[in-house]
C-alpha cells in the first residue's frame, strides 16, 4: 500500500458534516421553542419583534404552578424512597445468595422495559379493583397512588446505576472493616455508602428526570383531584400550539439541563477519585 | 483502588452489637423493594391478565365470560389494522434510528479526537433530558401547516408539505426520540471496536465498503442488536408521539390500550390483553436479546 497514513477513515468523509447535520436535528425542536418563546405574534411562524409576555403569563399561571408543585410533591418522595429501597436492594442482590434470586432480579429490571402504558395499566386495574376496595376506601386515587407507582420505576433506575458502581468496587474494603471490628450496619454505613454515594446520587437525578418527564402513570393513577406538570402540558398542547408552553418549555429544558450537566459532573468526579 | 484507612476515619471502639439473627440483614435488604415491586408491579401484571381472561367492562362487570375473547378481537380487520401500523412505525423507527445513529456513532467513537468524545457524546443526548411531552410539541410547532417547514418552503416559492397529523410525523417524532439511545449503544459498541481491524482491511486492500462490511458491521453487530431492540421495543409501546403527531388516523396498539381506559371506549378487559400481549413481545425480545446478544453492549 502507498503509505501508513493512508487510515481507512479518512476515505469516508461525509461523516463529520452528516455528524453535524444530526446534532442540527436534535437541538433544532429547542431552538425554534426558545424562538417563538421571545417572539411577540403567538401563532405566526414569522419574526414579528421581542417580548417577555409568554414568561410572565406562564410565572402568573396558577394550574401551571400548581401542577409543577404537585409533580415536584410526588418527584421528591418518590425519589427518595427509591434511593433507600433501591440501594438496598442492590447491595443485598450483590451481596446475597437465595433461590429465585434470578427471579428477583429479572423482576426489578421490568420496570425499565415494559412500556408505560402497560405499567399504567396494570397499576390503575390493581388500584381500582383490589387496593381500593380492600382498604375500604382508605386507599384512594392520588398524588399518594402517583407516589408509590413512581417508585416502581425510580427504584429500578437507581438499582441499575448502584449495581454498576458495586460491580466495579473493591470488595474486600467491606471486609477489611469487618476484620478491623466495625459491625456489618456499621461497614454498610461508614465504609459502602460513601464509596456508593456518586452512583446514588446520579441515580436518583435521572429517576427525577423521568418521575418529573413522566405522562402516563401519572394520569392513569392519579384519579380526580392530583394533576401533574406532564398531564397539564399534555391537555393544553393537545388543543393547539400555545405560546406561554413555549416560555414554559424553555425554563423546563433549562431545569434539565441543569440536572443533566449536574449528573455528569458528579460522575465526572467520582471517575477522578476512583483514579488516583 | 488505594488506601483503605482514610476511609475508616471515626471507626468506634469495636464494640459488638447484639447479633442478628441471620437472615434479618437480608430481609431488611431485600425486603422493602420486593415487597414494593410485589406489590405495584407482579401483582397488577397477574391482575390485567386475570381481567382480560375474564371479559368485562370493568374488574366485577363480567359481561361475556369465555376465555380467550378479549384475545380473539385482537384479530378484527379493524384491530389487525393497528397492530400493523404500530409495527410499522416501530420498524420504520429502528431502520431510520440506524441509519442516522451508525455514522454519528462511527464518527465520535472512531474518527472525533478522543478528548471530545466524551464532550461529544454528552452533547448529543442531552436533548434526551427534556420532557418528552414538549419535544412532541416542538415538531407539531415545526411541523404543522403554517410552521416552520412550510414557512420556509413558501418563502423559496415551494408548495408547502402536509406533514403533522399524518405517518412521517410521526416517524420523525419517534426517531427524533429515540435516536439518542441508539448512538449511545452503537457507540458503546464501536469505542470498543479494534482500529488495527480497519487500518489492516485497507492496508490489504479492501474498499471502504469492504472494510465497513466485512469488518465494521460483523465486529459491532452485537451493539447493532441491542440498539435496534431498544429502539423497537420502545417505539412499540410509545403512546406521545403517535398521540400527539399523529393525529385521528394514526392510531397504534399503545392509544388503543389509553382509550380502553381513559378515553371513549371503555373497555378494560381488552385493554388489559392488549397490555398483557405488549408485555409478552417486549419480553421475549429482552429475553432474545439476553439470550444471544453482547451483554456488555446492553448496557
Amino acid at each position: 500500500m502507498t503509505s501508513s497514513t493512508a487510515k481507512p477513515h479518512r476515505s469516508l468523509p461525509w461523516q463529520a458534516p452528516f455528524t453535524l447535520l444530526m446534532f442540527g436535528f436534535m437541538y433544532l425542536p429547542i431552538l425554534v421553542l426558545a424562538f417563538y418563546s421571545f417572539n411577540k405574534s403567538p401563532y405566526s411562524a414569522g419574526w414579528k419583534g421581542f417580548t417577555w409576555t409568554w414568561y410572565g403569563k406562564f410565572f402568573r399561571d396558577s394550574a401551571i404552578l400548581a401542577a409543577l408543585r404537585d409533580s415536584l410533591i410526588v418527584a421528591v418522595f418518590a425519589v427518595t424512597i427509591a434511593a433507600v429501597v433501591g440501594t438496598l436492594m442492590a447491595v443485598g442482590l450483590a451481596r446475597y445468595q437465595f433461590p429465585g434470586k434470578g427471579l428477583y432480579r429479572g423482576i426489578s429490571y421490568l420496570p425499565l422495559i415494559i412500556p408505560d402504558i402497560a405499567i399504567a395499566v396494570a397499576t390503575l386495574v390493581f388500584l381500582a379493583a383490589v387496593a381500593i376496595p380492600l382498604s375500604g376506601g382508605l386507599v384512594q386515587l392520588s398524588l399518594g397512588t402517583i407516589i408509590a407507582a413512581h417508585v416502581v420505576f425510580c427504584l429500578a433506575y437507581v438499582a441499575l446505576v448502584v449495581s454498576t458502581r458495586l460491580a466495579n468496587l473493591n470488595p474486600h474494603l467491606e471486609e477489611a472493616a469487618l476484620d478491623l471490628g466495625a459491625t456489618p450496619t456499621q461497614a454498610f454505613i461508614q465504609v459502602l455508602l460513601p464509596e456508593l454515594m456518586p452512583a446514588i446520587l446520579s441515580g436518583c437525578l435521572l429517576a427525577f428526570v423521568l418521575s418529573m418527564d413522566d405522562f402516563l402513570i401519572a394520569s392513569f393513577t392519579a384519579g380526580g383531584g392530583a394533576k401533574t406538570l406532564p398531564m397539564e402540558i399534555f391537555s393544553r398542547i393537545r388543543t393547539g400550539v400555545k405560546p406561554d408552553i413555549n416560555a414554559l418549555s424553555v425554563v423546563l429544558i433549562l431545569a434539565s439541563g441543569l440536572a443533566f450537566i449536574a449528573a455528569e459532573y458528579i460522575r465526572y468526579r467520582s471517575e477522578q477519585k476512583r483514579l488516583r | 483502588m488505594a488506601g483503605n484507612s482514610p476511609l475508616l476515619p471515626c471507626r468506634t471502639e469495636p464494640t459488638k452489637l447484639a447479633t442478628f439473627p441471620k437472615w434479618l440483614e437480608p430481609l431488611v435488604m431485600l425486603g422493602p423493594a420486593g415487597l414494593w415491586l410485589g406489590l405495584l408491579l407482579v401483582a397488577p401484571t397477574l391482575i390485567i391478565f386475570q381481567l382480560s381472561l375474564v371479559p368485562g367492562i370493568r374488574p366485577g362487570q363480567v359481561v361475556n365470560p369465555s376465555g380467550l375473547d378479549n384475545y380473539l378481537l385482537i384479530f378484527q380487520p379493524i384491530y389487525l389494522q393497528v397492530v400493523g401500523r404500530s409495527l410499522f412505525f416501530a420498524i420504520g423507527t429502528t431502520i431510520l434510528c440506524l441509519l442516522m445513529g451508525f455514522p454519528v456513532a462511527y464518527w465520535i467513537a472512531v474518527m472525533a479526537p478522543k478528548r471530545w468524545q466524551n464532550l461529544l457524546l454528552m452533547g448529543f443526548v442531552l436533548p434526551l433530558w427534556t420532557s418528552s411531552l414538549l419535544r412532541s410539541y416542538a415538531w407539531i410547532t415545526i411541523l404543522r401547516p403554517t410552521g416552520v417547514v412550510n414557512s420556509l418552503l413558501t418563502s423559496v416559492g415551494l408548495p408547502p408539505l402536509d406533514l403533522l397529523n399524518r405517518e412521517p410525523a410521526v416517524l420523525i417524532g419517534m426517531s427524533y426520540s429515540l435516536l439518542p439511545y441508539m448512538v449511545l449503544i452503537l457507540y458503546a459498541s464501536l469505542e470498543k471496536l479494534d482500529k488495527r481491524l480497519l487500518e489492516a482491511a485497507a492496508d490489504l486492500g479492501a474498499s471502504p465498503s469492504q472494510t465497513f462490511w466485512k469488518v465494521t458491521v460483523p465486529q459491532t453487530l452485537p451493539g447493532i442488536a441491542a440498539g435496534s431492540l431498544l429502539v423497537l421495543i420502545t417505539s412499540l409501546g410509545d403512546f406521545v408521539n403517535p398521540e400527539l403527531l399523529g393525529g385521528a388516523s394514526s392510531m397504534t396498539v399503545a392509544r388503543l390500550v389509553y382509550n380502553q381506559f381513559l378515553g371513549a371506549t371503555q373497555n378494560w378487559g381488552f385493554g388489559s390483553a392488549l397490555s398483557m400481549i405488549l408485555i409478552l413481545v417486549v419480553s421475549i425480545a429482552i429475553a432474545l436479546l439476553i439470550k444471544y446478544g453482547d451483554k456488555n453492549a446492553s448496557l
